[in-house]
């Protein structure tokens, strides 16, 4: 018997049962969706933060306070009473690693703006007049701040995108004032869309000068230390160089990463987080499998009589077995492939909140699972179906 | 195919034109300790073209042989020849192919598959002959014009009376175009107007080559054939010609001028 009749008969059976079939396919529609939906999101997570990590430039080290090499209980984020960076550990590590080397060090922190009646929040990243080093920005217009903006304090503001398109709407901003925080803002500059960043939507962003940014914030910490080495091999020697410098200061509650060891740990956890849902959600489908394997049980008892009739006019057993496999697979497949349409849509809406990403990879692994989900549970009753006996199965009533 | 047939009815046939034997057949079921004997030792041949009916209270073994002789189910011990070919001893899926190309069942119960309709029905052995579609569906429609269906192609088994469900039946039956029908019991589950009309097909089919083998308890429906075989306890009692043969052209007529109406 040919291919495309089993397929045939498979979907005339399907369809007498339509309220049946489609509930069976439900419980693989669940499981595909759910793998697709959850690994899109842990790899748009995933592909974000790269993404910003990447974005930063190249040959980057970053010194966070607190000890994150260590395992469990060496102090780690979670350790508060850490003692913070200042800008003048970054000067000291400026004077020792010697000029050809940029030092960067980094606040972040929420504010508001406010032009007009219009505001917004969002967030800052403020930094020295190296900061052009570690934030990949590209100006539209305007310029960025000056170091004598720094050292005074200055009140001026580089907008990102979103910024610029919501609070100055079609209007060249450079020389508009701000609120910022209730204070004044000159807008020197602002910056080309770039999308997202390691803190979030790069666009919805603010750049100013450190000084400015820690009295706005009322701080004196800064939260990293970016170091831009001059070229690729000087990363490793300036990594020990760096905790030599800052040991008789910090003792072990400092952590050094270069960029490609950040990206490797970012990657990592995140990675493990993806399969980690992905496992989830396949237990899901495993649940819809064994759905199937129920349903197609019912179904070889019932059609019993129809098995008979087709042995008796000369249907092999390896007809009937892949009758009622074809059957179970189609069941899968057709769950799966409304899965995997319900799992993309459910990922375009979920964009706006979280990033999401729906890899080729994610599509046929739940595509490739649910078929074989349809094959492994389809397996048994078909074998029961095709062991059957015709003059039993002719007598069933 | 047209062949006349002149043979006398009865008349035991040379050994070239045997197309089906049994020799020393014997069928034994196993239920819990006990072990029941639905045949103990049938020799049966079969003439091509000879109309054989099979006669037997129920219990007697009667289906059992025709299962054996079908080819749905093996004997315990002996052999059944299929022209010239032992086929006892065949692989279930070996068998199967046989039964496709030599065999055509028709039940009592008709056993077609519902929500079916009649032309798919009747494709149904050629699906599983390997026939392509166009094909198919070309000789299921002249299979049912031939038992007179013709203008019911498209209708399911519950829009069709009993006696068309069985001309559905045995149109399904001689797609093939097997060498023998097996016909149990075909006119038990029908009315006897449709019963005639039937027994008619069966007739007219034999008449036109097709070896035909009925299984019945009922001695009108056995006279119908040229040769009866009783069977009695697994064992064949007795084996002899038909003297005054029925013909259901003529019981039609019968029926017809009774009920004052030609179809049921």
């Amino acid at each position: 018997m040919k291919f495309a009749e089993s397929i045939r008969i498979a979907v005339r059976a399907l369809n007498a049962n339509k309220v049946r079939s489609a509930l069976t396919m439900l419980g693989v529609i669940i499981g595909v969706a759910a793998v697709i939906l959850l690994v899109a999101i842990g790899t748009g997570v995933q592909e974000e933060i790269t993404g910003s990590i990447e974005g930063l430039g190249s040959n980057l080290i970053f010194v966070f306070a607190g000890n994150f090499e260590e395992g469990p209980g060496g102090g780690g984020p979670g350790g508060r009473a850490v003692r913070q960076f200042s800008v003048e550990d970054a000067e000291l590590l400026q004077r020792r690693l010697g000029l050809e080397h940029s030092v960067v060090p980094v606040v972040q922190g929420p504010l508001t703006l406010r032009v007009g009646n219009r505001t917004m929040r969002t967030t800052v990243a403020a930094a020295n007049e190296n900061a052009g080093d570690v934030f990949s920005a590209e100006y539209v217009g305007g310029r960025w701040y000056r170091r004598s903006e720094v050292s005074a304090s200055a009140r001026v503001i580089v907008i990102g995108a979103t910024v610029r398109d919501r609070l100055f709407p079609n209007q060249d901003p450079v020389g508009e004032t701000m609120s910022v925080n209730g204070q004044r803002f000159t807008v020197i500059g602002h910056v080309a869309a770039q999308g997202g960043s390691l803190t979030g939507d790069q666009d919805n962003q603010v750049y100013m000068p450190i000084t400015a940014a820690q009295r706005l914030l009322g701080t004196t910490d800064v939260g990293l230390i970016a170091i831009k080495a001059a070229s690729a091999d000087d990363v490793e020697g300036l990594q020990s160089r760096i905790r030599q410098v800052l040991a008789p200061r910090f003792g072990e509650e400092f952590s050094v990463f270069s960029q490609e060891q950040t990206l490797g740990i970012f990657q990592q956890i995140l990675g493990t987080l993806t399969f980690m849902l992905a496992g989830i959600a396949g237990i899901s489908l495993l649940v819809g499998g064994i759905g199937i394997m129920n349903i197609m049980l019912v179904s070889v008892s019932e059609r019993t009589r129809e098995i008979g009739i087709r042995k008796a006019v000369g249907a092999r057993t390896y007809d009937i077995m892949s009758q009622f496999v074809i059957e179970a697979v189609t069941l899968s497949i057709a769950g799966g492939a409304v899965g995997i349409a319900l799992g993309a849509v459910g990922a375009r809406v979920l964009e706006q909140w979280v990033p999401t990403e729906v890899t080729a990879w994610a599509v046929a692994l739940a595509f490739g699972f649910s078929a074989a989900v349809g094959v492994f549970f389809g397996v048994y009753p078909a074998y029961k179906a095709s062991a059957l006996d015709p003059i039993e199965a002719l007598r069933y009533e | 195919m047209d062949r006349p047939n002149a043979r006398p009815p009865g008349d035991p046939c040379d050994e070239a034109r045997v197309i089906l034997e049994a020799r020393g057949v014997t069928k034994c079921y196993h239920l819990g300790e006990v072990e029941v004997h639905a045949l103990r030792g049938v020799d049966l041949s079969v003439c091509e073209g000879q109309m054989l009916s099979l006669m037997g209270p129920s219990g007697s073994g009667k289906s059992t042989l025709m299962h054996i002789i079908g080819l749905l189910d093996r004997p315990t011990e002996g052999s059944v020849i299929v022209e010239a070919e032992e086929v006892s001893s065949m692989a279930p899926n070996d068998l199967a192919a046989v039964r496709n190309r030599w065999v055509g069942f028709v039940f009592q119960s008709f056993n077609l598959l519902s929500r079916t309709t009649a032309l798919a029905n009747v494709e149904l052995p050629l699906v599983y002959a390997g026939v392509s579609g166009a094909q198919r569906s070309k000789r299921a429609r002249e299979a049912l014009e031939r038992v007179g269906l013709g203008d019911r192609l498209g209708h399911l088994p519950n829009q069709l009376s009993g006696g068309q469900q069985q001309r559905v039946a045995i149109a399904r039956a001689l797609v093939t175009e097997p060498s023998i029908v097996l016909a149990d019991e075909p006119t038990g589950n029908l009315d006897s107007a449709s019963g005639v009309e039937v027994m008619g097909i069966l007739q007219e089919l034999n008449t036109q080559g097709i070896t035909v083998v009925l299984v019945t308890h009922d001695d009108t429906v056995a006279r119908h054939a040229e040769r009866i075989v009783r069977i009695h306890d697994g064992l064949i009692v007795s084996d002899e010609p038909v003297a005054e043969r029925l013909s259901a052209a003529e019981l039609r007529e019968a029926v017809v001028d009774m009920a004052g109406r030609p179809d049921a």
